[in-house]
């Protein structure tokens, strides 16, 4: 599919929402106690209202582009591995509870960064999405920010799985500020401005959580342009089970 | 041609479907409504985003304008600028409260103690930022010992 740089960061936004939503809903009926239940879930129903709107931009842009029949659930339901675009970190495994709320936490405080300079720009759709997004995105922080200290400065045991959860996706963060060529082409955005402000919101939470900050290591990449990691594949064959075996089904 | 005037009067009788006490003219999610000779176009703006109410509300209002004898109606969600708790009226947050759902606060002025909907108190504690609906916090009353759930400020 031949796709304008602004319809593929269009994509690329609703992708990432929609796979860490999808991982979050795993934990419906089996997070830790109930309440907690609660907030993981409606956090996920966020995410995935934010990746709706996304999605029917992308589909309205598509279709003036020339494409045909293009809604909201053929994006979500009928691409391939290759064809998404999200983040390494949106797919990565929920782990253990810590695990989750990290990633949560890494990508909410990214959110924020992002949507905050997509806010300044003059694409109106964008814009009124990332508005709309950021108020919720504001919860999303607090309670992941909470966890990320109650576990790291909680027993030994919590603070050595929080640990372990760093290690398990410190590698997937450099995605953030590694723009590909539809991100360069369309929205100036400011990748070090970007990378400063994650640095230091994660910096302050951690260090108030007892928790080191990572050194410099290798970062993967790749999820924006559709080569992602073995996880992937999973989560799609799920979630597009029924569209594939009973095209058209409606609920 | 019906006035504007009559066509939010109906549009008073749909109801949010999660809170049944409110209509969705209380909420303040109507921000326009536009009138021609062939169409009635209702301009709403979704709460949260993840809501499931909002196309059962959509419906709701297609089906009730429907019912007054106004078949062309169009509904068209607006983002920006994105609803704010402030604009749920103050009928609406009296309804809230005799409903037993604490009324959201103003998102501008200083957090306050959210008041216990059953006995009064200011004596409240917040049990978790996420409650039963995207909408609501739940809490409960140190005093009375109740339970119960806050509009959250949006």
């Amino acid at each position: 599919m031949n796709m304008n740089p602004l319809i593929q960061f269009t994509l690329f936004l609703a992708d990432s929402n929609l796979i860490l939503s999808q991982k979050n809903a795993e934990w419906c009926g089996h997070g830790p106690i109930l309440e907690q239940d609660i907030a993981i879930t409606n956090i996920t129903l966020d995410l995935l209202g934010q990746a709706r709107y996304f999605y029917q931009y992308a589909a309205e842009l598509m279709n003036q582009a020339g494409h045909t029949h293009i809604t909201e659930d053929s994006l979500a339901y009928l691409r391939t591995e290759r064809e998404f675009k999200n983040l390494l970190l949106c797919e990565q495994p929920n782990g253990d509870w810590a695990q989750t709320v990290l990633r949560q936490f890494f990508y909410s405080v990214y959110q924020q960064s992002l949507y905050q300079q997509i806010l300044q720009q003059s694409n109106s759709q964008l814009s009124a999405i990332a508005e709309k997004s950021l108020k919720e995105i504001t919860y999303h922080i607090k309670w992941s920010s909470e966890w990320v200290v109650r576990l790291g400065d909680g027993t030994p045991l919590s603070h050595h799985k929080m640990l372990q959860a760093i290690k398990a996706l410190w590698p997937y963060t450099g995605e953030f500020f590694t723009p590909t060529d539809f991100e360069k082409e369309i929205i100036p955005i400011d990748y070090e401005k970007l990378k400063m402000q994650w640095i230091d919101s994660v910096q302050n939470v951690l260090e108030e959580a007892g928790l080191p900050m990572p050194q410099n290591i290798f970062m993967h990449t790749g999820g924006k342009l559709g080569s992602h990691t073995e996880h992937l594949g999973y989560i799609l064959a799920e979630m597009q089970y029924l569209q594939r075996t009973y095209p058209n089904a409606q609920w | 041609m019906p006035q504007t005037q009559e066509i939010l009067t109906i549009l008073g009788q749909v109801c949010d479907p999660e809170i049944p006490v409110l209509s969705i003219i209380d909420l303040g999610i109507i921000r326009q409504v536009k009138i021609s000779d062939n169409q009635i176009e209702i301009i709403i703006t979704p709460t949260y985003s993840g809501c499931p109410a909002m196309d059962a509300i959509s419906i709701d209002i297609k089906l009730k304008l429907i019912e007054h004898g106004y078949s062309q109606v169009k509904i068209t969600s607006i983002l920006s600028p994105a609803w704010t708790t402030d604009w749920i009226t103050e009928t609406g947050k009296r309804k809230l409260k005799a409903y037993g759902i604490a009324p959201p606060q103003y998102s501008g002025s200083p957090a306050k103690n959210v008041e216990c909907p059953q006995c009064h108190s200011q004596h409240t504690k917040l049990l978790s930022q996420f409650g039963s609906t995207a909408c609501k916090a739940l809490y409960q009353c140190n005093d009375c010992k109740e339970p119960f759930d806050y509009f959250k400020c949006h």
